[in-house]
Parts: structure tokens; sequence; C-alpha cells
């Protein structure tokens, strides 16, 4: 009777746990077949020196490229990290540092809402407060959208790193006589340095995928555009755009794109999970 | 007492200047957040004193004759992330579980790993991946079959169509399956080590265990994991944009065509000309802001005392 029970159980206990595990293995399907079909897909296009040379071209001559996308998204990606690291890491740190704060605790719900905050909202945002008056698009309008998107990431990555500092190499500044802002700025954060890298790129592959708060800033452009007060190209544009065409040869450079911007995002983020590893390493020796 | 005072005086601190500077460049991400309702609102004002309630109810979308209905885009937008949250919720938890599982670190790292990448793929990469190959395998595999077998049910009647408000549910589920996963594993890891050490301990299996003590314990946590994931769902556009099939309408069946807040505007706020039709879009974004800002506060709340309350 006991032993039927506790086979009973065991047989529940195997078949759960094979459930679950059959779940998690779902869970990873989408993940190969994307990267799967990316890669194949986008691979007659992307594997043309042409498509790292070239601009757009009338459909149906070949040779056409994606230049003027991929210096388009390095453009507003690299603005939008001058404006949003600096202020996304001071942030970062006053919260960490006066974690206690009643000003902290909104600082810290801000920057939580504002990482599930619509992208498309953002992208309206950047139009009315960017582009309206200047009555033109532009790459600062589009630089600054994405640079609202990117703040709350470093904000909040640049806190973790901080925070896991131990109070101890703050505690001997101060002994030292060292006043705040030199214990914060030339102790506390060098330590913290290889976490505060990684939110900054992780924040930066971010921005570089995102389409829509490009779509009403940015714009787009046909031609290799590297002045930021005129409407820019970037690789998510083009993906979306082409991929919604009729024509073959537009879909197939939509995938290109689409691997090109795929590899990127996934470089950043494994060059940010080997800063990381160091980060780990280092806080452990302190 | 007037030598008292100068002591004090005397003894008072220098102002920490660089907390109040730092204080002062940290307001940054609370003013954009106010900034983004308050510019919407005043742009979205033509529209707002147009139609006033009556907007969110009324489902005619007009252009032509400056007639507009937020309803199909509200309906949209809330059937496909149900539908998300549906197909996304057993298998985040069970990527969760074995994520908070002692031991089997392989398993875990690769896991952890893959989930992380999976939130890492650009929207717009779902995007072109759904649109040419996700919503023609649906399309065979699941719609067809479904809608013939089960169309008498109105909500899977026929007939289906590639780009429909299903496949815009499989797509978003795929995408806020890390958001879930990730919270309900903070929050299960918050549960304290002594219960599942205890239950074990007396002789419990792997699946009493976690069934009856750690998922009871985190249930709190992970409704808030939940909810947060729902935050994600109803503002995310691109992938949907692309699948959804763009039309405004409130369709009986889930394999039809439909339309959400976020696609909309994507679609048509550069086409839009006039006074009311781009005040309307903005007005659509207002709402899809607010709603996701609230739904937000509230699974950040929900996450943070499941997160913090016990020890």
């Amino acid at each position: 009777m006991i032993r039927a029970l506790n086979q009973w159980r065991r047989f529940k206990n195997t078949a759960a746990l094979s459930a679950i595990y059959a779940l998690t293995g779902i869970a990873l399907v989408p993940l190969a077949l994307v990267l799967w079909y990316t890669i194949a897909r986008g691979f007659p296009a992307a594997s043309h020196l042409d498509f790292y040379l070239n601009v757009e071209r009338p459909v149906g001559i070949p040779g056409a490229g994606v230049a003027h996308a991929i210096a388009g998204t390095g453009i507003m990606v690299g603005l939008a990290s001058l404006l949003a690291i600096p202020v996304g890491v001071v942030s970062g740190v006053h919260l960490a540092e006066y974690a206690a704060g009643r000003l902290a605790g909104w600082v810290r719900l801000a920057a939580d809402v504002l990482v599930g905050a619509p992208s498309i909202a953002i992208g309206l945002f950047g139009y009315v407060l960017l582009v309206a008056p200047q009555h033109h698009f532009s790459g600062f309008a589009g630089a600054a959208a994405l640079a609202v998107l990117m703040l709350p990431v470093v904000i909040r990555t640049t806190e973790g790193a901080v925070a896991l500092i131990p109070s101890s190499l703050r505690e001997s500044g101060l002994a030292l006589g060292l006043p705040r802002w030199r214990v914060a700025l030339q102790l506390v954060l060098p330590a913290a340095a290889p976490g505060v890298i990684t939110g900054a790129l992780l924040a930066m592959a971010r921005a570089a995928g995102e389409t829509a708060p490009l779509l009403f800033t940015g714009f787009g452009n046909r031609f290799l555009n590297l002045d930021p007060s005129q409407p820019m190209s970037a690789l998510p544009l083009i993906v979306f755009h082409d991929a919604l065409t009729p024509y073959a040869a537009l879909q197939e450079q939509a995938w290109g794109a689409a691997l090109v911007l795929v590899a990127l995002v996934l470089l950043i983020n494994l060059a940010s999970r080997w800063v990381l590893r160091r980060q780990i390493r280092l806080a452990g020796q302190l | 007492m007037i030598g008292a005072t100068r002591v004090r005086a005397g003894m008072r601190p220098t102002p920490d200047r660089f907390r109040l500077l730092t204080a002062a460049i940290s307001l940054a991400a609370p003013a954009a957040l106010v900034a983004i309702v308050v510019v919407l609102y005043q742009e979205a004002g033509p529209a707002i004193t147009t139609f006033g309630a009556r907007f969110l109810v009324t489902s005619s979308w007009n252009p032509v004759t400056a007639n507009f209905g937020a309803l199909p885009f509200i309906y949209g937008t809330v059937v496909t992330s149900a539908i998300a949250i549906a197909l996304a919720l057993p298998v985040g938890i069970a990527v969760a579980m074995v994520l908070t599982e002692p031991g089997a670190t392989g398993v875990r790292g690769a896991v952890g790993t893959g989930i992380e990448l999976l939130a890492a793929i650009p929207s717009v990469v779902y995007g072109i991946w759904a649109l040419y190959v996700l919503a023609p395998f649906l399309y065979i595999h699941v719609e067809v079959p479904l809608s013939a077998r089960f169309g008498w049910l109105g909500f899977l009647s026929g007939p289906p169509r590639q780009t429909s408000l299903f496949t815009a549910s499989v797509v978003l589920t795929v995408m806020i399956l890390p958001t879930l996963s990730a919270v309900s594993r903070d929050v299960i890891r918050a549960v304290p080590k002594g219960l599942r050490e205890s239950s074990i301990a007396l002789g419990a299996t792997w699946w009493e265990t976690n069934r009856k003590v750690i998922l009871p314990a985190a249930r709190a946590g992970i409704f808030g994991a939940t909810v947060l994931a729902l935050g994600r769902a109803l503002g995310e556009t691109i992938a949907v944009t692309m699948v959804i099939g763009n039309r405004p309408e409130i369709p009986a069946s889930i394999f039809s065509p439909g339309y959400t807040l976020a696609s909309v505007i994507a679609n048509e706020f550069t086409e839009a000309t006039g006074q009311i039709y781009p005040a309307a879009l903005l007005e659509l974004g207002l709402v899809l802001i607010l709603v996701t800002f609230t739904v937000n506060v509230a699974a950040l709340l929900l996450v943070r005392r499941a997160a913090s309350s016990r020890r």
C-alpha cells in the first residue's frame, strides 16, 4: 500500500520534472530558429562586400548595400551614448551612495517604469519635442529618443555595480580624510568600472536594435548622410521597411540587415559578459 | 545661550555639494517620465476636446471624415497581450524553476544564457522572422486545422489569415518570456532556503517541494512578474506591427487581422495630415503610456514586496 503510494509519488515527480525540462526546451526553440533563419536568409546579401560599402539602389540594380544604415546606427547610438551614459552613471552613483534618501526611491521607481515604457511613445515624444519645432526629421532627434531609452538601463546597472563595492573601501577613503565626492568618483567608481561599462554596453546594444523610437525622429534616408541635423537611416529601419515590400531583392536586403544587426547586438552582449566576469572577480578581491 | 548658538553654527557640517549636484542630475529620469506624459497630453489636446471620453469606446477610424475612436486598437492590444500571457506563463515558470534549482549548474548556465540572448534579439528581427517563417507555419499547422475543427467556437472561426491577432500573440509570447522568467527566477530565489530544505528533509519529492512549498511562497511575486510581462506586451510595437494585419476592426476570430495601439501609431503617424488625425494618434500614445505606466508601477510594487518582505 505504502509502496504503491511512494511509487505513484515518484512517478508524478518524474513526470513533472520531464514536463518542466520539456517546457524549458520549448522556450529555447525560438532562439535557435530566429538565429538560424537570420543567418541562413541573411547570408546571401550579407556575404557581399558591396553590402557594407554601398547605399540603397533602385530595385533590380545589383550591388545595393546598407552602408548608410550602418553609419546612421553608429552615429545615432554614439550621440545617444554621449548624452545618456554620463547622466546615467552619475544618477546611478547617487542612487547607490545615498540609497536611503527619499529622492533615491523616486528616481529608482522612475527608472524602472521608464525601462518598461513603450518605445513608440518615446518616438512620439522625440517627434513633438525635436522634429515638429524644426519642421524636419533629424539624426539628433533620433539620438535623443534613443538616449531616453538608454538612460534607465545605465542608471540601474550602474547602481547595481556600485552597490556591489564593499563599504570598507568607502570607509577607508573617508577615514583618510577624503571628501565624499572623491571617495565616490575616484575610489568607488573605478572599482565598479567593469560593471558600469557592462551596463553602458547593454544599453547601447538595446538602442542599436530599436526601431520604434526612430520612425518619427531619425526617419530614414536613402543616401549616405553623416550630418546628424538631417534625416538618418538605421539598420532596424532598413529591416522594417524592406521586409514589408513585395520585392524579393529588398526582402533579401532586409534579411541581410537583420543578420548584421543581430551579429552587432550579440557581439556587444558577449563583450559585456566578458567585462562583467572580470567585475565579479575584482569584487571578490576587494 | 548665545555661545551655544555660535558653537552649533560652527559645528554645522558643510553642505554636501556632491550630493546635491548628483541629486539634481538624477532627476533626469523622473523628469523624462513626467515630460513624456505632459507633452503627449498637450499635443493630443485637439482630439481630447473633440471626442472626449467617447474616444475610448467608439470603434470608427476614419481619417477622411476625421472621426476617430480607439476601441479596435484597445481590443487588439488587450487580446494579443492576454493570449501571450496565457501562453508564456507555464513556460516562464518552468524556466524559472530550472534556473533556481540547486545543482544542475551546467543546464542552468546554458538556459540562463539562452534566455538572456532571447531578450537581446531586437524586436524588428523577431518581426521579420515572424512575418516570413512563423506566420506561414502557424497558418498551415495551427490556424487552418483549428478553425476547421473548432470554427463553431466564434473566436476560432475562419477564414484564417497569416497575419492575425493570433500570430502577433505568439510573437509576443516569445518576446515577453525573458522578462517573465527572469523576474520569476528572482522572486523564487528570494524564498528562504530553509523552506526548501525542510520540505526535502520531511521526505517530499522535488515536485511536491516545488508545488506545495516554493510556488505558494513565491505566488505574489510571480503574479508581479506576470503583470510586468503584461506591461511589456502592451507596449511592444515593431514585431506586432509586422504580423498583426493592420485592420482597424474588432474581429470575432483571433485568426483575423487586427490592430494594436502601438502599431497604428507606428504605421500612420508619419502619414497623418490635418490637425485632428495626428492628435488622435498622439492620444492613442497617451492612452498606451498611461496604461503601461500604471501596470508597471503596480507590478514593481508587487515584485519588490515579494523580494524583500521575507528574509
